[in-house]
């Protein structure tokens, strides 16, 4: 079975080139796919016959207790049957069916195919998961070959209705089934039987599977998908309507039916929901003017009539459900097959325009009176059998069952009248209408109706035949039943039933004709109704809470988001109150001087007006950072964030100098009290926070053993410095990644677009340095108004012994404060400074290479030492120490590890270097271009 | 442990401050806060960790050195704020020169949502409106 189903997987991936390559003829070859489903379940006939069943199990999830286990069943062989059958005839069909031209043909063809396959691998799953995921996968095809004509709104909608409704049901089925897998202990539906839960928990969980299952038969109040659903292509609409689709839900019900029947909702759910559906779908059919529309209802009605036998929960009413089943797959699809045959060769398939079809498509006429005598459950066709069947299983009962009885009867007096209908409205000549001309229709165009219709034929006349294979399923019941499958019984109360029928539906044919009182006669609950109230209600719903809620507002956001902080925080801590005592005022009392200073300065930096001020302010705040790190013994923080908040401010003013020198001016004094007490409340908490964190700390710092292992393992004094590329490597290694990703943007947002990114590093032209001494080799690109010579000479003085310096703290963080970080920024502020005295054109001198080449080879060493480290058979960013005694220099004291730090370092310099390309030089351009433009129209103004 | 009563204030002001500045509407403004709070962070996992001398062996006896671990991951954050910083500047810009200032505007999607939530309509409309769909 797994063959069978990868090779319906492999067809629905190929089939695309398949139709490119053979354009129709591809179908035919795909229908082969379906058709050895067909061949395979044929030749298994003998293993039903004796009633065992075919089983494969594959692992997969062990652990979820998941495995593909396929097992096919009485029930699912006659479901592969119809799915391979009808499924390589619809395929057949297609060929034919479709033009040349049709577009999205190769999608469709592959669709169909990969749907086919689902339905395969759903009736012959075992377990509820896979079946589940099969189900859905129904769905999802469907969806998409209901919505084929994606340019048609009706289209569009009807996919969409039949995929909300389905999968509602189908999520409800699953929580059915993880209720009875989960008690159970195990998926497999086989093993589920033998340990069903009670009472409750039982009901509700068959109420929820019978909802996937009603929802996918569409059944009422889910009847209404189906009708729209015929906006599909019509031999998808005969796949869906006799095979596919509509027939899981039936299955379903069948299979859960011989264990679940038993339990306290089962039988009024499904028999009540059952009974409507057949009568409301024949009454609905009986209004219809399209003649698929009208077939469309009649599979309602008749799906009513298929769940309320298969669901009836005794042994002779699912022999007879199964035997409906087939025939009703066998006279559906041939009915759709030949509207489909009607609609090409007359150009309409309104029955009020089709006139004379008897006479001029004689073939047609005989080929659909077949299939439409067995819908009406005449002699001797596969249709009677069944509906004998039915009728007689409900004969021998209690009041429910005659309750039922009555509801068959007149539900099967519909079909009789709406079968009349169709086949009057599609062949019978109309005084009023003028005979329709038709085209030749083909053999081969006609040949899948003619096989399904002869089919349906032969059925009725060996009906002892199947009666022995069907009788392997129904027989799963309990209870000892006696009814077989024959044609004829000798004259009983059924057969006088079935005459009655016959009659009966004729005469309310003939009433339908003459008379109009019974059009307005429709049901006072409407599903479709319904489900338009619900889609509409979840719009509003969705627009008023999206609109309460999403203000677009990015102040409010932040507002919400840190009042929700305030109040969980704070709650959290007037939970805890009171707090733990034991606090120092200060560790040391120099730490006064820089708080005092951050604070004055934070105060001002949020009132200041000027851009450039309130940048300053920031900027004191920060130094004053550097000194409490250093006060509280962190050197290298102090370090580095001294060099980052320098580089910070140069980046704030070579932004700043192209924006407004105030900050626009705020009318709302209210808004501002109003982030400001918000801005206090969240200050508030946090320090509630950060003391009660700090002073309830109980355990040892992870960080205790940390000293002695730097030096023996990691080789480095400096304990920050190992942590940061040895002990947690990894970390850095992230940070590093972002940084990375960080520059990038930068890039991105100031280049943007204009496809100059890539070119970024290339060198522009420098204009040759004017002869004799000069102390930087492109400060006379800058105006003479803009040099500082003593800039130009301190740059020109300090500037290498500042790269120097920067490759000594990189080498010599290892053991004392520095390291890559620190080094690097060191560096890119030496670049800074080369830009400030030279420009743009001087920072292309400095630095003659591509800042991403930079980025790009730090990482690449970084990470090179991390895979070097695992080809040395140690764990990823392993360090080694190194020991040699070298002549001339001596002891040599090397760790693997400072290659990495290396990477850090010229990750750091590529991304302060990108930094400096990015918002200074190139936004120096911009500005450049701006002025110009600006000078050319002054002077065009003064010239005219 | 006994926690700094004063890096404590600190911590708030820090927060305070910076909160206050986030909230705006200026994009200048905004970047000012988030700087400020990320000295705030800084300073918050500071506290967490033990005072000391430098974590440096041979320089500090082991028992009284500060905490290594929370400055490890105080020195990558701070490297991180630079590239943040600089994103969000560059963000800036790219705002000036689209628009002509750096203030963050209402989303105009959301804004539309709220119309249609105040005329009291539903999702059906949209084909009309604009064919999103």
């Amino acid at each position: 079975m797994l063959i069978l189903l990868t090779a319906h997987l492999a067809a629905a991936v190929a089939a695309p080139s398949l139709v490119r390559l053979l354009r129709l003829r591809a179908f035919y070859v795909l229908a082969a796919v379906p058709g050895a489903a067909l061949v395979w379940a044929l030749s298994h006939t003998t293993t039903m016959r004796d009633g065992h069943a075919v089983a494969e199990t594959y692992p997969w999830a062990g652990q979820l207790g998941l495995d593909v286990a396929l097992r096919m069943t009485s029930l699912s062989w006659l479901m592969v049957l119809l799915v391979g059958g009808v499924g390589a005839l619809a395929l057949i069909y297609c060929a034919r069916y479709f033009d040349a031209a049709e577009p999205g043909l190769a999608r469709f063809a592959g669709v169909f195919v990969g749907f086919a396959g689902a339905m395969l691998g759903l009736v012959v799953s075992d377990n509820l998961i896979v079946l589940y995921v099969f189900w859905e996968l129904t769905t999802v095809f469907s969806y998409l070959l209901i919505g084929h004509d994606a340019a048609a709104r009706a289209s569009r909608r009807a996919a969409l209705q039949a995929l909300i409704v389905t999968t509602l049901g189908g999520l409800a089925m699953l929580v059915g089934i993880i209720m009875l897998g989960e008690h159970a202990g195990s998926y497999r539906w086989s093993q589920v039987v033998s340990d069903l839960p009670g009472g409750g928990y039982l009901a509700v969980a068959v109420v929820l599977l019978l909802l996937g299952a009603l929802s996918k038969s569409a059944i009422f109040p889910f009847s209404f998908w189906l009708p729209a659903a015929m906006a599909a292509p019509t031999p998808v609409s005969a796949y869906l309507h006799a095979a596919a689709m509509v027939k899981a839900g039936v299955f379903l019900v069948g299979l859960l039916g011989p264990a679940l029947a038993g339990a306290g909702p089962w039988r009024p759910v499904v028999l009540t929901a059952g009974a409507v559906t057949m009568l409301f779908g024949g009454w609905t059919a009986l209004r219809q003017h399209d003649l698929k529309l009208l077939l469309a209802y009649g599979t309602v009605s008749q799906l009513g009539l298929l769940v309320v036998a298969l669901g009836a929960g005794f042994r002779d009413a699912a022999l007879a459900g199964a035997m409906m089943l087939l025939a009703h797959a066998m006279f559906k699809a041939a009915l759709f097959f030949v509207v489909g045959i009607i609609d090409h060769a007359a150009g309409t398939r309104d029955l009020r325009e089709l006139s004379g079809l008897r006479r001029s498509a004689p073939a047609v006429w005989v080929v659909a009176l077949l299939a439409a005598l067995s819908m009406a459950g005449v002699p001797p066709l596969a249709g009677f059998v069944g509906k004998e069947a039915i009728v007689d299983a409900f004969l021998s009962g209690g009041w429910w069952e005659w309750t039922v009885l009555a509801a068959v009867v007149a539900g099967s007096m519909l079909t009789v009248a709406y079968t009349v209908r169709f086949l009057w409205g599609a062949f019978f000549d109309k005084p009023a209408v003028e005979p329709r001309t038709v085209h030749r229709v083909s053999w081969s165009f006609l040949g899948p109706a003619a096989l399904l219709a002869a089919a349906g034929l032969a059925a009725g006349l060996f009906a002892p035949v199947l009666d022995r294979l069907l009788a392997g399923y129904a027989d799963t019941y309990p209870d000892a039943g006696h009814y077989h499958l024959a044609l004829w019984h000798g004259v009983t109360p059924a057969l006088a039933l079935s005459a009655l029928i016959l009659a009966s539906g004729a005469a309310l044919f003939a009433m339908t004709m003459r008379t109009r009182w019974w059009r307005r006669v429709r049901l006072p609950v409407d599903g479709a109704a319904g489900y338009e109230r619900a889609t509409d209600g979840l719009g509003r719903l969705a627009i008023e809470v999206t609109g309460a809620t999403q203000r677009g507002s990015l102040p409010i956001y932040l507002g919400t988001i840190l009042l929700v902080l305030v109040l969980l925080g704070g709650g959290a801590l007037l939970a805890a109150w009171p707090l733990p005592g034991g606090f120092r005022l200060w560790d040391n009392a120099l730490q006064l001087v820089p708080a005092a200073v951050l604070v004055v300065a934070a105060g001002f930096a949020t009132r200041a007006r000027r851009r450039l001020a309130a940048v300053v302010l920031v900027g004191v705040t920060g130094y004053a950072t550097a000194i409490l790190f250093i006060l509280h013994g962190a050197p290298d923080l102090a370090l580095t964030q001294l060099l980052v908040e320098t580089c910070t401010m140069v980046m704030f003013v070579l932004v700043l100098r192209r924006l407004p020198g105030h900050f626009s001016v705020r009318p709302l004094v209210a808004a501002r009290r109003l982030r400001v007490a918000i801005g206090v409340a969240v200050g508030t908490v946090i320090s509630g926070l950060a003391y009660a964190a700090t002073a309830g700390r109980q355990a040892v710092a992870i960080s205790t053993g940390f000293p002695e292992p730097a030096v023996s393992y990691g080789g480095g004094r400096n304990v920050v410095n190992v942590t940061l590329v040895d002990i947690r490597a990894w970390d850095t290694m992230g940070e590093i990644s972002v940084l990375l990703v960080a520059a990038i943007g930068v890039a991105g947002l100031v280049f943007g677009g204009s496809g100059r990114l890539l070119h970024s590093g290339r060198r522009p032209p420098l204009p040759t340095p004017p002869r004799g001494q000069v102390w930087l080799m492109a400060g006379h690109t800058l105006d003479a108004g803009l040099r500082s010579p003593i800039l130009e000479v301190v740059t020109r003085l300090v500037f290498h012994t500042i790269v120097l310096f920067s490759i000594y703290l990189l080498f010599a963080g290892h053991n004392a404060p520095g390291g890559g970080f620190a080094g690097g920024l060191v560096v890119g502020l030496a670049l800074v400074l080369r830009y400030l005295a030279g420009g743009r054109h001087e920072l292309a001198v400095a630095a003659p290479v591509d800042a991403g080449a930079v980025m790009g080879a730090g990482l690449f060493i970084a990470l090179g030492t991390g895979l070097a480290g695992l080809i040395g058979g140690g764990q990823v960013l392993q360090s080694t120490l190194l020991d040699w005694h070298l002549p001339l220099l001596g002891h040599v004291h090397f760790v693997t590890s400072m290659i990495f730090d290396v990477g850090v370092y010229l990750v750091v310099i590529g991304v302060v270097l990108n930094i400096l390309r990015s918002l200074g030089a190139e936004v120096d351009r911009h500005e450049q271009i701006q002025r110009a433009g600006e000078t050319a129209r002054r002077e065009k103004v003064g010239a005219a | 442990m006994s926690p700094n009563l004063l890096l404590v204030v600190v911590v708030g002001v820090l927060f305070a401050a910076g909160v206050t500045l986030l909230l705006e509407r200026n994009l200048t403004r905004v970047i000012l806060g988030i700087t400020m709070l990320g000295n705030g962070v800084n300073l918050l996992i500071l506290l967490g960790g033990a005072y000391g001398g430098p974590p440096i062996v041979g320089v500090t006896p082991e028992p009284r050195m500060s905490d290594p671990l929370t400055q490890a991951m105080i020195l990558t954050a701070i490297v991180i704020t630079l590239g943040m910083t600089a994103f969000l500047l560059a963000m800036a810009y790219r705002s000036w020169l689209l628009t002509g200032h750096d203030n963050v505007q209402d989303d105009v999607e959301d804004r539309r949502i709220m119309r249609r939530a105040e005329r009291d309509e539903g999702l059906e409309n949209e084909d009309e409106d604009g064919g999103q769909r």
